[in-house]
């Protein structure tokens, strides 16, 4: 498979170029990261789609359930794990309370040490700095560390586009570029693959953009990474330079720290001479001793595991020792608008750990794609309309894309409580629509029988009449309930209702019925 | 029957009242037969879950004033519905903020906590794991998730059940994930919601149970929904249901 731009369906938009390959006869084709996610349908007809995929739903089934465990298990051994999201969420509020005063300390520190900081107001500005940066050091390629905050941004498409090569070094995020794919969850970005699709993927599709793979790979886990090491390696050596994210970024200190696995981040961010971070300005942390809550929570919520492989930490420059140009750029990018909503803003606790994707029954049957996002699942449903707002049709529908299980909070590190910003999401989009739908007509007039228990238990005769018509037949098919009855069937409503029943047999006078409230002494009363 | 017990306002839940008047009704006769004076304060409807969850806050509003005015007298407030009572419990206070009306908000997180779950009321007011029911059947429990990760009810009404003369309690696979159901989410969402209720119901068959039992009747119509439409030879009950059942009066 080629992966010349025309071949994509996308205009050729940047000059190619020659390649910074090993193979200088011929020009290096240009990487296509992915395909963006504008314009995607509604989470329900995407989940639709994806339900149907059987190879996806195995995949993710098996995933998720071995991450669960990995999680439960080392959550488990902690005693103090409440204590420790309180902690965390502390910490995290402490910095979303007095945003400005971090950031500005974050910026002072940093440019103390020799970092030059940039701020960036959108994913545009955020790129066309990024971009400016490669271009002046006249280098046509970045090697990038797994960054959800580029994935946002949709940096590698803008350097795509300025004919820079941008080639991440993180395996999955390396099965997904290479894939043409896009990413379907935080931390396991190709979990939506397994080792079959991967070798395909790695055979086709590595020689086009450096060292092939292997011929006679197999899809053992050891030979995969093995044909990724070596196709990787010569990036890592040529790169001047890197880009990366950033899991936290200290105030007090000026300090970012990147965790990760595989040891790809750590070469990226020691090797090159210019490093460029990309960092949302929810990263901040008060101070360095913030981590001692934030590196208990994060590895054991994420991979579930005690302590992830490497943690790299660096603080501006050291003379002498690893990248000597360091720039950081902060970007909003909707979350001063998050923010601005005192309910959503504890979505900016979010630390990306993806616990809430792992245990989410929704996300484990659809898949990350549906979310139209590279925010998938519970925290997507309430990340992406709060930072892009709820105009579109997967935004509108992404705060219905949840059954309110509560799964997601209790595995939050940060103790977001997702099914209730879930809820308050629904009422904007319902308050956005100002009531023209066939929808709030009917809860208008649901609310409207409610509103007085004689109009309900006028509604409710209807019903029981329907109910001793219908006798004890299960009903299988209903005009208008289509959506309930395709695989379910339908209650066959009672022929006596509760109200009916205590009346009956209690009467009138037992409760607090419509004569009964006066008072007459029922020995329950509190007043 | 002597009742020396506390008097408990019944909050039968619209869906319970209109649709499966049998969890109310197992509640009422359970109650009285724990000593309990059981009230129905008529005047009430809906706690307004459907509307809030679906993001019609304006129109849960009056149903959270209607259930203060219903129910503020009442020492104790029992529901046969682990949703419904998460619902007061954790979104009244939300929405009475959201009127703006200070007075409401006052009602409510003065009322909103006396409001209990039966299995929470039977075990924690009343004292009380063996309610004296006899129900010689093979059951599986499910618990509901606003029972669970709401109300925190955890293992309440397996401490009931255990009790029941004759059951045979067999335990559910991966009993605390989601059936699926999730209000509006059930036809919102409705491929999603039966992926997951297929999955609920083939663990239900797994266990080899005839009864499948919860504490919430919205969740049992969804699995119920399946398991009938797989002719699958697995009936649902309401856990007031098992708990009301006698050799003389079997559920």
């Amino acid at each position: 498979m080629s992966t010349s731009p025309a071949d994509h369906g996308a205009p050729p938009t940047g000059d190619v170029g020659a390649g910074p390959t090993a193979y200088p006869d011929e020009p290096a084709p240009l990487q296509r990261t992915s395909a963006t996610f504008l314009g995607m349908p509604s989470f329900q007809t995407a989940a639709k789609a994806a339900l149907a995929d059987t190879q996806q739903r195995r995949n993710l089934a098996h995933a998720t359930a071995t991450i669960r465990g990995k999680r439960a298990a080392v959550v488990a051994e902690v005693e103090a794990w409440e204590e420790l999201r309180v902690a965390g969420a502390a910490a995290k509020d402490e910095v979303l309370h007095h945003l400005p005063h971090y950031l500005e300390q974050l910026e002072e520190n940093l440019t103390a040490r020799g970092a030059t900081v940039h701020w960036a107001r959108d994913a545009e500005e955020a790129n066309r700095i990024v971009v400016g940066l490669v271009q002046e050091r006249d280098a046509d390629e970045v090697v990038k560390v797994k960054s959800m905050a580029t994935q946002e941004i949709e940096l590698n498409e803008a350097l795509e586009a300025a004919g820079i090569h941008a080639w991440e070094t993180d395996l999955a995020e390396l099965i997904v570029q290479l894939g043409h794919d896009r990413p379907s969850h935080i931390l396991v970005p190709a979990i939506h693959r397994n080792r079959a699709e991967i070798r395909e993927i790695f055979l086709r599709e590595m020689g086009e953009v450096g060292r092939p793979a292997p011929e006679d790979l197999s899809d053992e886990p050891a030979r995969l990474a093995e044909a990724a090491r070596l196709h990787l390696r010569e990036k890592f050596l040529r790169a001047k330079v890197a880009v990366s994210g950033a899991n936290f970024a200290v105030a007090d200190t000026g300090t970012l720290v990147v965790v990760e696995s595989e040891g790809n981040g750590r070469m990226c961010l020691t090797l090159p001479e210019t490093l460029i971070s990309v960092v949302g300005v929810e990263k901040v942390l008060p101070t360095f001793a913030d981590l001692g809550t934030m590196l208990q929570l994060l590895p054991r919520s994420s991979t579930g595991e005690r302590m992830n492989p490497y943690t790299s930490m660096w603080t501006g420059v050291h003379a002498g020792d690893g990248p000597q140009d360091v720039h950081v750029v902060l970007v909003d990018n909707g979350r001063s608008h998050v923010l601005a909503d005192p309910v959503g803003r504890d979505a900016l606790r979010c630390i990306r750990c993806s616990a809430c994707l792992n245990v989410c029954p929704v996300y484990e049957r659809a898949g990350g794609h549906a979310y139209g996002s590279v925010y998938p699942g519970p925290i997507g449903a309430v990340l992406n309309p709060q930072l892009r707002g709820t105009g579109s049709d997967v935004d509108k529908s992404l705060p219905y894309a949840s059954s309110l299980c509560g799964a997601c909070f209790e595995a939050c590190p940060v103790r977001i409580d997702i099914p209730a910003l879930l809820v308050h999401l629904r009422t904007q989009v319902v308050d956005e629509a100002s009531g023209r739908s066939v929808e709030a007509l009917g809860m208008k007039a649901a609310a409207w029988t409610f509103a007085d228990h004689r109009r309900l238990e006028a509604a409710q005769r209807a019903a029981t009449v329907g109910g001793r018509l219908l006798g004890d037949r299960t009903i299988r098919t209903v005009p208008g309930l289509g959506a309930w009855a395709q695989a379910r069937d339908v209650p066959t409503p009672p022929k006596e209702t509760f109200r009916q029943w205590w009346r009956r047999t209690h009467g009138d006078g037992a409760g607090t019925d419509g004569t009964g409230t006066d008072g007459t002494g029922t020995d329950g009363r509190t007043a | 029957m002597t009742s020396q017990g506390p008097t408990v306002a019944i909050f039968a839940t619209c869906f319970n009242d209109t649709m499966w008047p049998e969890a109310p009704r197992a509640t009422v006769t359970l109650l009285e037969r724990l000593g309990c004076t059981v009230v129905f304060p008529r005047e009430q409807t809906c706690c307004g879950q459907m509307f809030t969850n679906t993001g019609y806050a304006d129109e849960a509003v009056p149903l959270v004033r209607k259930f203060v005015d219903v129910f503020e007298r009442y020492e104790h407030v029992v529901a046969p519905s682990g949703s419904c009572v998460g619902s007061v419990r954790d979104q009244h206070a939300m929405l009475a903020r959201r009127s703006g009306d200070g007075g409401l908000v006052t009602a409510v997180e003065e009322l909103t906590p006396r409001v209990l779950e039966l299995s929470e009321f039977v075990v924690d007011v009343l004292g009380r794991t063996d309610v004296g029911a006899y129900f010689p059947h093979r059951v599986t429990y499910h618990p509901t998730c606003h029972s669970l990760r709401m109300l925190h009810v955890g293992d309440r009404p397996l401490r009931l059940l255990r009790e029941v003369r004759g059951i045979d309690l067999v335990d559910l696979p991966n009993a605390t994930e989601c059936c699926g159901f999730g209000g509006t989410f059930a036809v919102k969402n409705a491929d999603t919601s039966i992926a997951m209720g297929s999955d609920k119901a083939r663990h239900v068959r797994e266990t080899g149970a005839e009864v499948l039992v919860a504490g919430d009747n919205s969740c049992l119509s969804h699995i119920g929904g399946i398991l009938g439409r797989q002719r699958s030879g697995v009936r649902t009950l309401h856990l007031a249901q098992i708990l009301a059942s006698t050799e003389e009066d079997p559920a």
